[in-house]
């Protein structure tokens, strides 16, 4: 109709085409071939970077590993998020203040947060060990010891990101209708009735979007690992984004890293994918 | 029972507030601390656990056993604030040419252009980093502002097309309609209908541009070494180092200073439902 449509679209999509799409087609041509710190370049070596990353024990452990710390962190903040999404949701001293204290944790840079929560897990210099024993418990190896550097770094996780899914879960409440609540109120439903007749059934379709974003989200951990565990100890709470920093940045295998990158964003793609109608499936199927 | 549910209701908030401020306030008491207050374990209260000093602060402006932060700070500034304009101006566009207008080419439809731009926030981190290391390398603009600037965008355009045209879909048609009626062209339309009337839309995306450009570290951490020193690798740099825990605190609160101030200003943009629409 009006030619003059294409000036709004035009601009912003060759930006982002020119911008990513190219480094990525790049990466698929690295990742054929052996480009490392002593002889970089594009020669071509057929698929042996994918033959090696088959082998490679320490890339799968580090996927499975994101894979339970992803997934047991987005479930935390969902049951929390929306747990606090229902306490300010309605009429409550304070509300807004409540509102944007709750939403803080998710505006702050997460490497500095994380710069401060190793010094409370500091294991004899920190406040959290200092109170255990003054309450009379043991102190913990919270960075040392390897189950606990996995929960103090899904603890960081779960502080930092919890605010996210409360605003989307939050945002969802706010638009519901008013009408089958007064509905529900003249059938004298208690509220553990209206949440789960009224309620949970209406916020299910948002409650899929926004674990979905999370988990997108929760699939790149690094940060938070860099700064407070390093991977360690030994590789404990390495995540796949780390180990292929490790290889990729750090030891310089460019074309084996690269490798190692389109593999986890392939599996990543299709795993939430599945999640995504999975979800869809179990949650939304009453949904008109 | 009612007076039981309301006591639950106030601890559970108290509690997780607690928790949420917990960070902040022992980095602002660790920042008043000297070495003594930190070497012989926790410490909490000034005057009645340690003799507070101002040493930290100090240090942030050239002090001993510190960073001088207003280089950083400035560059992460500069950064920030850059790309998100340039983010929000070309995905604003988009967005609205994407909500009112139908693109066709081959089987590639609106809802496709917008699922591109969007899923590239599935893309990690370390999946970009090193293509773009490469790719500055060649421009020549690994270790500048602009170089950084430039990724920025690419980290920051999906979320602005994100917010904005969810935003515009609920922004009624007839309004472009008047507009089309009254004789204005699309351009004209958009500059003066559409976007004097979309303040809620630009906050909410702004915001969102300046928390991610401000808080991102990994891309400042490889594409930069010493010239360009953003503010979160300036602070991870000092915490690999000796741990002078009070210049640490100091630092780490100014940097992340600015977002909450940001929070409690915007903060009626942003619980109001604005978002609802976009994850469905």
């Amino acid at each position: 109709m009006y030619r003059q449509k294409y000036l709004f679209l035009i601009p912003g999509l060759l930006t982002l085409v020119a911008i990513i799409v190219f480094p990525l087609l790049f990466t698929i041509r690295v990742s054929f071939s052996s480009w490392d710190v002593i002889q970089p370049g594009l020669d071509w070596i057929g698929g042996e970077n994918y033959a090696r990353l088959w082998e490679d024990e320490r890339y799968w452990e580090a996927l499975l590993r994101l894979a339970g710390m992803a997934g047991g962190t987005v479930l935390v903040q969902y049951v929390l998020g929306f747990g606090l999404a229902l306490l300010v949701w309605r009429e409550v001293l304070l509300k807004r203040f409540f509102r944007v204290l709750f939403l803080i944790p998710m505006m702050t840079t997460p490497v500095v947060m994380s710069v401060i929560w190793r010094t409370i897990f500091h294991e004899s210099l920190g406040p959290v060990n200092d109170l255990l024993q003054r309450a009379g418990l043991e102190a913990l190896p919270w960075i040392s010891s390897a189950g606990l550097a996995f929960t103090s770094v899904m603890i960081v996780e779960i502080w930092q990101w919890t605010p996210f899914m409360f605003l989307l879960l939050l945002a969802g409440l706010l638009s519901l209708p008013e009408e089958p609540y007064l509905a529900a109120r003249i059938d004298g439903a208690g509220p553990f009735r209206t949440f789960f007749r009224v309620t949970f059934p209406r916020m299910a379709a948002i409650s899929v979007g926004a674990i979905l974003i999370r988990l997108i989200e929760a699939s790149k951990i690094m940060e938070t690992v860099y700064v407070l565990t390093s991977g360690g100890p030994g590789t404990a709470t390495e995540t796949s984004s780390y180990y292929i920093y490790i290889r990729g940045l750090r030891d310089f295998q460019l074309g084996y890293a690269a490798s190692l990158s389109l593999i986890y964003l392939i599996i990543m793609i299709v795993s939430l994918t599945l999640i995504g109608k999975g979800l869809t499936r179990i949650f939304v199927k009453d949904q008109a | 029972m009612r007076t039981l549910y309301l006591a639950l209701k106030y601890l559970a908030i108290l509690l997780w507030s607690s928790f949420v401020v917990f960070p902040f306030l022992w980095a602002l008491s660790t920042s008043f601390k000297t070495a003594n207050g930190v070497t012989s374990g926790a410490t909490y209260l000034p005057w009645v656990d340690y003799e507070p000093s101002l040493l930290g602060w100090e240090s942030l402006f050239g002090g001993a056993g510190g960073i001088n932060i207003f280089g950083p700070y400035l560059n992460s500034v500069i950064v920030t604030v850059s790309a998100s304009v340039v983010s929000l101006v070309l995905g604003t566009l988009a967005a609205y040419g994407l909500s009112r207008f139908r693109f066709r080419a081959g089987f590639v439809k609106n809802g496709d252009i917008t699922f591109f731009f969007i899923s590239q926030r599935i893309l990690p981190p370390i999946v970009l980093a090193m293509p773009f290391f490469l790719m500055l390398q060649t421009l020549g603009l690994l270790d500048t502002l602009p170089g950084l600037v430039i990724v920025y965008i690419a980290l920051l355009l999906p979320i602005a097309v994100w917010v904005m045209v969810d935003f515009f879909n609920n922004v009624p048609r007839e309004l472009d309609e008047m507009a089309w009626l009254d004789g204005c062209n699309p351009i004209q339309t958009f500059l003066r209908v559409i976007l004097p009337n979309s303040l809620p839309g630009l906050v909410v995306a702004g915001m969102f541009c300046l928390i991610f450009g401000w808080n991102d570290f990994f891309f400042a951490f490889t594409l930069t070494f010493t010239n360009t020193q953003l503010l979160p690798v300036a602070i991870v740099s000092l915490n690999s180092s000796v741990t002078p825990w009070w210049a640490l605190s100091a630092a780490c609160l100014v940097s992340v200073a600015p977002l909450l101030l940001l929070a409690f200003l915007a903060e009626r943009f942003l619980s109001r439902g604005n978002l609802a629409g976009a994850v469905r």
